[in-house]
């Protein structure tokens, strides 16, 4: 019986990711992300960014911010903490894979069903942030990321292009209610 | 009101949950003789002043920090904001 | 006659017309109009009754100040009350009623009230309902909102939906007029981030409303000109119906913006309003001013209004409430609107201006140092009695007066932070303090800067001014050349007459003989006056009538107004609909929900769910034939005994804790000793709280030397999470400790019961022995499942059984909850859901959230010798306070039932038999309480006071409140397996 694989489930609970278009804006439900945080250990930060510069060429961001190397993306989280988020494809099991590069210089954890992961697309999202969250979404450019409330979730809000192309984590287990918030925003702007 | 944290800029209190007086840092040696009415003291007695305060607030829906924010409690002019790490080790709190 | 007092000219549309019914009668008005002007055009004066006495009202502004002219907009469910006549947007269809009166506007039965108003005076209610108390909740309340009150509500859902949003700007600019106006223009060119917020439906302000005000340009072409450029400036943003309600602190303010109020319905799926809440780094307040009127006897009736409404009324929407009109004022600014309704046609009777030094007319008669007496006509003015310099008397015939007693600046969002306005002696009104935050810059009429020059000016430089502060260079644009008249007044409050009413506050029917009681009585401070007299409440706050009432204040107090002083002004500016700030949060809305990974699959199966925090989680899942909650779970509970139950407890709090120190940190986080914990083992702990009592509790999982994962309970995890950082950044910042919340991260199941070991042994992978030997309680390890996939597991047990606590990936909780399924169908696994876990537990005694409720101590719990004395924990020297420390205190025990077939409730209070019930005697109270299908009868935990001691004794529990009092055993917590046998199988 062992044999037999397990079947995933997307955060939305279907076996596709769900993809809505608005007027011209498209929510997409992104499964393929497999994401690792980092916190470095007590006096070892300067340990830990050159162990994963060397190693995978990635640099570890400032507040804010968000870093990319290679299929790599590095956010910042909090003091000396990052997500670093990557495709699952190419890394099946990415929590382990960044523990032996960054051995104990930092505490890595398995976050990829964390997080429910959305990507928005439109040629103007600015009206739609502006009905979710109190960041000043208008001043966000690529590159920056940053946690917010959305609807009474703590999110993580990524910027892709300014005003145009944006990534928003939530928590996994809310998934359907923030997709419904979403989608809400979309038609009251619509 | 808006909290000016040290990392982030100015961010909106609602993204924060209030502690309460800062001196919750300055937490008695257990170990002492005196420990039980220490603590006594450090948990139930607390200055209550009209005027600048020092508080811990805790940016939940951020980055998880706690910050010490000096508030004046009658008119909310917040003048200083740290991390409470920062001031924690500056009040000699290590291990 | 159609539209019979519709004036030349004006900005309405002629070329759309627009029907809509008042009061069931149909009228016709043009695009452009709002409800009071169209029913001023069809010479509808008489738009409602008042609230105390059901006087007949008519509109007394052109603005959101209006007390009068409240209405019931639309029908059905979207019926709204004390809608404003003067806000209210004409559009096609549109119905409103009356309201307040019974059975019709014209005739309203309850207008008795106004012949008992000697018996109505202020503080009536106080007064007269005093005894017997109980009545006034039965009768007179009852009653008396009946007979005095506003528009009613529809008792439907609200269909409409409402938005909230979040804006971010450089300057925010409150209100169109010519300040607002030429602020936007000096920040928009400068560059800035500017929000111009006008709660009005087109932009302008007073340029719209008033003639002449600019020299050599028409006002609403210069609007449209600055518009025009303003809308091709990416960085500002224009909103118009938007109304900036409140001032918070650090720049934040309140606005709420009605997207779709003028139009009969809102399109699908778009909100109503919207409330936003703007970050400023700066505002500009130019919300202009509001006219206040002059008192005198009967001078509330239908055809009276602030003679600047009756102006803006005939220049903006063509309108006038009568042809034949007077105007009664104590400065210049009354003259305006006679002259330009004279030059409008219409008929003006008199000026009458209570100052002997009066500006002169060839085109009507100035009547100077006159005071009108009184009014008359029934349900609309018909005359007005004056009382000439002379001292001789003259009724003048008119249908419509002005009235002007100079303008108050809308100074409210500058004192909503506690602020308080000054005195000007000067122009005779309330300023804003100069001493006003940074943040808030005042200009034009608000600052008291009545000339169209001025407000052009003050705008221009206050928005320079700001940007300044925030290093962005401005200069002054070339502004239109504009009127610059002084203000020209002498204070003239009311007229000081006979014994007839005088009304100062319309809305809430307060006369100056109320206030004059009042003060008679002692209520001199202005707070206690507005409390006694309800002066300024309601939804217009006073903004006509307050400052009237301040003045006869002080000259029955015999100071200054300064000396009076103003009541507090809190936000709203003006009402705003509960809707508004409820937002998208309605209903299955009204707060985000969590799903378990096996939500989906327990749906299938008819699971019934419960709330727990946010989650949802299956409660029981019937099967077929079972009719009673009860049977569903006692089958559960029976089966989790018998062979092998499964139940989703992702819920539980996983916290991931790391680094070289965890251990230690771990071990002063709990107050049991975590630091000899060998990896592969889990530890139950016990979390105190700093004043000793207990907190949470949970297991901690050692997965190597520095990795541990905690749990919590499902409510707690959130505030325990933020507990230990504060210990890790606050107190311990030298510790290497890394903590992050891992709850969403993984699905855990329990399974649990004899055949637990057979079911797993199926699913996991061969490479992992979970023998007893290999794998024995309390061990805890990372395994793979299912052919390679990660996972760990935990032998735990919250039952009392054999029982594991397995975890996958989450996204594989459903196929792994699935596979369990199908691979225990030959054990008969049984699904259980929170019902059968809670029964499950109190079988084992283990306290849950009814036992840690915050007031126990480890002790109570029985876990007194768990806390370490060898070393610093949180919680440990306060638990040693002698009190919490006594031996007889509550300790946690068992209950039955002596006859098996009663249940005891918990909540219920124990009592020893022969005592009298009452608290003196309490003995202690039941925490949980089940029925137990292992034990046969009903079962409890509860605290008792020496507990310990008492097993195998009687105790009476009791529940006044549910009529219970019956008989119990003492018993050991542990109904089941007392020495955990079964656990270690």
């Amino acid at each position: 019986m062992s044999e037999q694989l397990l079947a995933p489930l997307t955060a939305l609970g279907n076996d596709t990711p769900v993809v809505v278009t608005i007027g011209g804006i498209t929510i997409c439900e992104n499964p393929d992300l497999t994401i690792a945080s980092l916190a470095a250990r007590k006096d070892r930060g300067a340990e830990l960014h050159s162990k994963l510069q060397a190693d995978t060429k990635v640099q570890l961001p400032d507040p804010g911010k968000m870093m990319f190397a290679e299929d790599v993306a590095a956010i910042w989280t909090g003091v000396e903490q990052w997500l670093l988020l990557a495709p699952i494809s190419s890394h099946p099991d990415y929590a382990a894979e960044v523990k032996t590069v960054v051995a104990d210089s930092a505490s890595v954890t398995e976050q990829t069903d964390g997080w429910v992961v959305f990507d928005i697309a439109g040629n103007n999202l600015i009206p739609m942030l502006e009905r979710l969250c109190n960041l000043n979404s208008k001043a966000l450019s690529s590159g920056e990321a940053t946690r917010c409330l959305i609807e009474h979730l703590g999110c993580l809000i990524i910027c892709r292009e300014s005003g145009r192309e944006f990534t928003i984590l939530g928590p996994r287990s809310s998934a359907a209610s923030l997709h419904h918030s979403l989608v809400t925003a979309a038609k009251s702007i619509a | 009101m808006i909290i000016n944290h040290p990392l982030l800029g100015p961010r909106d209190s609602q993204e924060f949950v209030y502690l309460g007086d800062a001196s919750l840092i300055d937490r008695p040696n257990a170990m002492a003789e005196t420990a039980l009415d220490d603590f006594h003291d450090y948990l139930y007695l607390r200055d209550n002043p009209a005027g600048s305060h020092k508080e811990l607030w805790f940016h939940e829906q951020g980055d998880r920090s706690w910050l010490v924010v000096t508030r004046d409690v009658t008119t909310h002019e917040i003048t200083d904001v740290e991390l409470a790490s920062d001031y924690a080790k500056r009040r000699g709190r290590d291990r | 006659m159609s539209q019979k007092n519709r004036l030349v000219g004006g900005q309405i549309d002629r070329s759309r017309p627009l029907s809509f019914a008042f009061d069931g009668k149909n009228y016709e008005g043009y695009a452009g109009d709002t409800l009071a002007s169209a029913l001023l055009a069809n010479d509808v004066r008489l738009m409602g009754r008042s609230f105390k006495y059901h006087r007949p009202r008519g509109v007394f502004s052109a603005g959101s100040e209006e007390p009068n002219a409240l209405v019931e907009l639309r029908s059905g469910a979207r019926q709204e009350p004390n809608t404003r006549a003067t806000m209210t947007e004409l559009y096609d269809g549109l119905t409103a009623m009356s309201q307040n009166r019974f059975p019709s506007l014209r005739f309203d039965m309850l207008a008795f009230n106004d012949a008992l108003s000697s018996f109505l005076s202020a503080g009536f209610y106080y007064k007269t309902f005093m005894w017997p108390p109980a009545f006034w909740e039965k009768l007179y309340e009852p009653a008396i909102r009946r007979a005095a009150g506003l528009g009613r509500l529809s008792g439907k859902e609200d269909p409409d939906s409402y938005d909230k949003g979040f804006l971010h700007c450089d300057l925010l600019i409150i209100g169109s007029g010519p300040s607002g106006l030429a602020a936007a223009l000096t920040a928009g060119r400068a560059g800035a981030e500017v929000i111009l917020a006008e709660e009005d439906v087109v932009f302008g302000g007073r340029l719209l409303a008033e003639q002449n005000l600019l020299t050599e340009q028409c006002g609403n072409e210069w609007v449209s000109d600055v518009i025009g450029e303003l809308s091709s400036l990416p960085n500002v943003r224009l909103m118009t119906r938007t109304t900036i309600f409140g001032q918070y602190d650090h720049g934040i303010f309140g606005a709420v913006e009605r997207v779709s109020d003028h139009l009969p319905e809102p399109p699908a799926d778009k909100p109503r309003q919207i409330l936003w809440r703007i970050y400023a780094k700066r505002a500009l307040l130019a919300a202009g001013a509001t006219e206040r009127p002059i008192t005198f006897e009967n001078n509330d009736r239908p055809g009276v209004m602030l003679a600047g409404a009756m102006r803006a009324y005939a220049n903006r929407w063509a309108v006038t409430a009568s042809t034949d009109i007077a105007i009664f004022t104590n400065n210049d600014d009354g003259h305006r609107t006679a002259w330009d309704l004279d030059a409008k046609g219409v008929n003006i009777a008199a000026v009458i201006d209570s100052r002997m030094d009066t500006p002169s007319s060839t085109e009507f008669e100035v009547l100077s140092g006159a005071q009108i007496l009184d009014s008359h006509g029934r349900l609309g003015l018909r005359s007005v009695k004056v009382r000439l310099k002379d001292g001789s008397t003259r009724e003048i015939s008119c249908g419509a007066l002005g009235l002007s007693g100079g303008w108050n600046p809308n100074v409210h969002l500058a004192c909503h932070k506690r602020g308080r306005p000054v005195w000007n002696e000067t122009i005779s009104t309330f300023v804003p303090a100069s001493s006003g935050d940074h943040l808030l810059r005042i200009a034009g009429a608000a600052a008291g800067i009545f000339s169209t020059h001025g407000a052009l000016h003050s705008g221009a430089e206050e928005a320079v001014k700001a940007l300044n502060d925030l290093d962005v260079s401005a200069h002054v644009p070339e502004l239109p050349e504009a009127e610059d008249a002084p203000v020209k007044i002498t204070p003239f409050w009311y007229v000081k007459s006979g014994k007839g009413r005088a009304w100062l506050d319309l809305q809430n029917d307060v006369t100056v003989k109320d206030v004059q009681l009042a003060h008679q009585e002692g209520f001199r401070s202005v707070e206690h006056m507005k409390r006694y007299t309800t002066l300024g409440m309601a939804t217009d706050q006073g903004k006509t009538a307050n400052v009237g009432a301040l003045a006869l204040l002080a000259e029955l107090e015999g100071k200054t107004i300064t000396e009076i002083g103003t009541t507090i002004f809190r936000p709203p500016y003006t009402p705003v609909s509960m809707g508004t700030f409820a937002g998208r949060s309605r209903g299955k809305d009204f707060r985000p929900y969590r799903l378990t990974p096996s939500h989906k699959w327990a749906a299938e199966q008819g699971a019934v769910f419960v709330e727990a925090g946010n989650w949802l989680r299956a409660q029981w899942f019937p099967t077929q034939g079972e009719t009673h909650w009860r049977q569903s779970v006692d089958r559960e509970v029976l089966a989790v005994r018998k062979s092998v139950g499964a139940c989703d407890v992702t819920t539980l709090g996983k916290i991931d804790v790391q680094g070289a120190d965890a251990a230690e940190f771990l071990n002063h986080i709990y107050c049991n000793g975590f630091a000899k914990l060998p990896v592969g083992k889990v530890r139950y702990g016990l979390m105190l709280r700093e004043d000793g009592l207990a907190m949470d509790d949970g297991t901690a999982a050692r997965l190597a030397e520095d990795h541990f994962v905690v749990t919590t309970t499902t409510a707690n995890a959130v505030p325990v999470f933020r507990h230990m950082e504060f210990y890790r950044q606050c107190l311990w910042p030298g510790l290497d400790v890394q903590l992050i919340s891992t709850t969403e991260a993984w699905a855990q199941f329990a399974v649990a019961g004899p055949n637990a070991r057979k079911l797993l042994q199926k699913v996991i992978d061969p490479a992992y022995d979970i023998s007893n030997e290999a794998f024995p309680y309390m061990a805890c390890g990372e395994i793979t499942v299912c052919g390679d996939l990660r996972a760990r597991l935990f032998r735990i047990s919250f039952s009392g059984e054999l029982a594991y606590e397995i975890a996958v990936p989450t996204r594989y909780g459903d196929a792994l909850i699935r596979r369990l399924m199908e691979a225990g169908k030959e054990f008969d696994i049984t699904p259980y859901g929170t019902e059968a876990l809670g029964v499950l537990r109190i079988e084992k005694g283990h306290a849950a959230g009814n036992e840690l409720n915050g007031q126990s101590t480890a002790a109570m719990l029985g876990m007194g010798r768990m806390v370490s004395q060898k070393k610093d924990s949180i919680g440990r020297v306060l638990a040693g306070r002698p009190y919490l420390q006594r031996e007889d205190d509550y300790r946690l025990v068992g209950l039955k039932p002596v006859n098996s077939k009663e249940t005891i409730l918990a909540g219920a209070h124990l009592m020893t038999a022969g005592d009298t019930v009452n608290a003196a005697n309490d003995q202690g109270w039941v925490t949980s309480a089940a029925y137990s299908p292992h034990v046969g009868s009903s079962i409890a935990l509860a605290f008792l006071k020496n507990g310990e001691a008492r097993h195998g004794g009687m105790i009476r529990i009791v529940s006044p409140l549910d009529n219970l009092d019956i008989e119990g055993e003492v018993t050991s917590p542990h109904f089941i397996d007392p020495e955990g046998d079964r656990l270690r199988v």
